[in-house]
């Protein structure tokens, strides 16, 4: 019956099309506006590895300052960053399956053939980068243990890098100048655009990862400036960058596979002691606070979604709410001023249940063809939304998941706003309506 | 095969309360035509609306075709309406967004035929009302004769045991009105049984009894002489 109702549901939308419309609209803009804001909310709050998730540990050590906690709204949360000691000291010797330590500089990058140089974004990590958090190759690899231990001016490319320096061809072998000093390019990234940048959330949570590549200790090897933040909390002459190496700074990051509870607990126990030690050496004047967390307690410590975000998300709800008590109004009166087709269908033997059924297919198509009018507006308003805030650039993209939910809570909302008028339109008594057809 | 028996059926209002129908009793058997006749008001329409199981009766036992109607909930009325009973309106009661085609088929959708059987039934029974060359037509592009053969013509189509006919003539001018009696007749002939609702004595003599109705009671049982040809009951 279900094609039936269908072809009913058409018919009935085509006789007035006015209201028709006026019913698409009001739900149409209500869906806009939620897929607008779930949308952006979706792509906050998504896990970009959660297939990884248990698996993966970010590390953090509270090495900040004994008069005042890193952050004093929540006092017991270490600072998200570590010394570049301590980032080399778990690296080389904590136990678990895979371990980064990494953190960001930039360059000036020459494409040759006169063309004019560029700033380039880039990470400074051990191998295991790669590895840890699925990052897709194109071409080529990342680099090995030997690179790490020896500084070797080997570099990776992202995607639109390559495209950048050589058309997008297989760069792997090619030369790259880097504030003029050349580095051998050893793997070109494919797409790979985790949203928020999870491995690092405190140098720009909806930034785009970074543009280059390359191996951890070349930083220390060629006083490489730090791009991202440096938080310190103790009075240290730091005339260069040579002394934020031996400072008590924090500007790394550092990230631990660990892929059973035992490695975890392993793992915390290594750091728990070297804090200890490093105490006996008069460092980590805190009380000892290490703490991993996985991805999602990463996104969430971070506060990765914003309140502001949540709240609009409600009042896109609300908005919606009031699109959907206006269409009942609407369907209320179309549905009884259609009383008399009902009685009749009553009156031939059709049952409460199918005249209620045959009411809610018709809400349904209404919802179905706003969820498509809400798309577009949806699109439209993401659209503004990218104009008027660069920053929420990769957030206001339409994935598939985010078009089928809009069509599916159009569809709901075209139901709920249709279950009372389709409720009334079931009880009618035959009698009283075929006398005056 | 219809048994009614001390039937009641009370409108009320804040302010007033009418009999429709007070101790109506009512015996048709199978294959009768039978003529309900009485002033406006007098309690048929009320009638017809219990016996269709269009409405409830307040009181009093009503029994079709073996099924005890009272003890019936809503869905098991449908079927039988869907089933058993086939509806001819004075008003002809077409769907207006449908075309002629799709206004026979909506009984039949609800009894659940297949659409091979169901285009075999529409098809047939169009032809009897001699309107299958107007399937795609709307309701609106015929006139009120054709109207009413389309709803003989959806009424017979799920071949129903009874036909109740309120007034079916009532809107049409007389040479159209001995058509669809002429119709009805011959329906009747091939076992269908009819209760038509008239106020016209012309139209009640085609039948092969009338019953008449007055303040809500049935006041007279009369057979009919055999004018329409049929046997009386």
């Amino acid at each position: 019956m279900l094609g039936y109702y269908l072809r009913l549901a058409w018919l009935s939308l085509k006789r007035t099309p006015a209201i028709t419309l006026l019913m698409i609209g009001a739900i149409a803009l209500g869906i806009g506006a939620t897929t607008t804001t779930l949308t952006v909310y979706h792509r906050m709050s998504t896990n970009p590895i959660a297939h990884r998730n248990d698996v993966l540990r970010a590390v953090t050590l509270d090495s900040w300052s004994p008069d005042r906690p890193w952050d004093s709204d929540r006092p017991e949360l270490p600072p998200p960053e570590l010394t570049y000691r301590d980032a080399v000291a778990i690296a080389a010797g904590a136990p678990a399956s895979r371990i980064v330590a990494m953190r960001k500089t930039s360059f000036t990058a020459d494409p040759g053939a006169g063309r004019p140089p560029f700033l380039v974004e880039a990470r400074l990590a051990t191998r295991d980068f790669f590895a840890m958090f699925d990052v897709p190759f194109a071409y080529g690899t990342g680099w090995g243990g030997r690179a790490d231990q020896n500084a070797e001016p080997v570099v990776v490319l992202s995607k639109e890098t390559n495209g950048k320096l050589f058309g997008g061809e297989n760069s792997v072998g090619r030369a790259l100048k880097l504030d003029g000093r050349e580095y051998r390019v050893i793997g070109v990234l494919a797409d790979w655009q985790p949203t928020p940048k999870f491995y690092d959330l405190n140098n720009g949570e909806y930034d785009t990862p970074e543009d280059v590549f390359l191996p951890f200790a070349l930083g220390a090897a060629l006083d490489l400036q730090p791009a991202g933040n440096v938080n310190c909390w103790k009075a240290e002459t730091l005339a260069g960058v040579h002394d934020l190496f031996g400072s008590n700074c924090v500007w790394h990051q550092l990230w631990a596979e660990l892929r059973t509870p035992a490695e975890v607990q392993r793992f915390q126990g290594w750091i728990d002691g070297y804090v200890a030690e490093q105490q006996k050496l008069g460092r980590f004047p805190r009380k000892i606070n290490n703490r991993l967390y996985d991805v999602d307690q990463w996104l969430e410590r971070h506060k990765v979604v914003g309140r502001d975000s949540r709240v609009l998300l409600i009042v896109s709800f609300a908005f919606l709410a009031v699109c959907v008590l206006n269409v009942v109004g609407l369907l209320l009166s179309r549905f009884l001023g259609g009383a008399g087709s009902s009685a009749i269908r009553r009156a031939l033997g059709a049952s409460r249940g199918e005249i209620f059924r045959q009411h809610l297919v018709e809400v349904g198509l209404v919802g179905a063809l706003a969820g498509l009018g809400g798309l577009a507006l949806g699109a439209l308003g993401l659209k503004a939304l990218e104009q008027l805030y660069s920053s929420y650039d990769r957030l206001t993209h339409l994935d598939l998941a985010m078009v089928l939910a809009a069509i599916a809570l159009a569809v709901l909302a075209g139901l709920l706003a249709g279950l009372y008028p389709a409720w009334r339109i079931c009880r009618v008594q035959p009698a009283s309506y075929l006398k005056t057809q | 095969m219809l048994d009614m028996q001390h039937v009641t059926k009370v409108y009320r209002t804040d302010l007033v309360e009418t009999h429709a129908l007070r101790d109506f009793n009512l015996e048709v058997a199978e294959g009768e035509f039978v003529a309900v006749t009485g002033p406006s008001g007098s309690g048929k329409t009320t009638f017809l609306n219990i016996a269709g199981l269009l409405e409830s009766a307040d009181g009093g036992h009503y029994r079709l075709d073996g099924d005890d109607i009272g003890t019936l909930g809503d869905d098991a009325r449908a079927r039988i309406r869907n089933q058993k009973i086939g509806f001819i309106f004075q008003g002809f009661n077409l769907i207006p967004d449908l075309d002629v085609f799709d206004n026979v088929d909506v009984p039949l959708r609800y009894r659940g035929f297949a659409a091979r059987e169901r285009r075999s039934r529409i098809e047939r029974s169009l032809e009897l009302v001699g309107l299958a060359a107007r399937m795609q037509h709307l309701p609106s592009q015929l006139s009120g004769g054709q109207q009413q053969r389309v709803a003989i013509a959806r009424a017979i189509a799920g071949e129903p045991r009874f036909l109740l006919a309120d007034e079916p003539t009532g809107n049409l001018d007389s040479l159209m009105a001995r058509q669809i009696m002429d119709l009805l007749g011959e329906i009747n002939r091939q076992g269908t049984t009819i209760i038509l609702v008239t106020h016209d004595p012309e139209l009640a003599r085609r039948a092969h009894r009338n019953i008449h109705v007055m303040d809500g009671q049935v006041t007279d049982l009369k057979p009919f002489a055999a004018r329409s040809g049929a046997a009386v009951a």
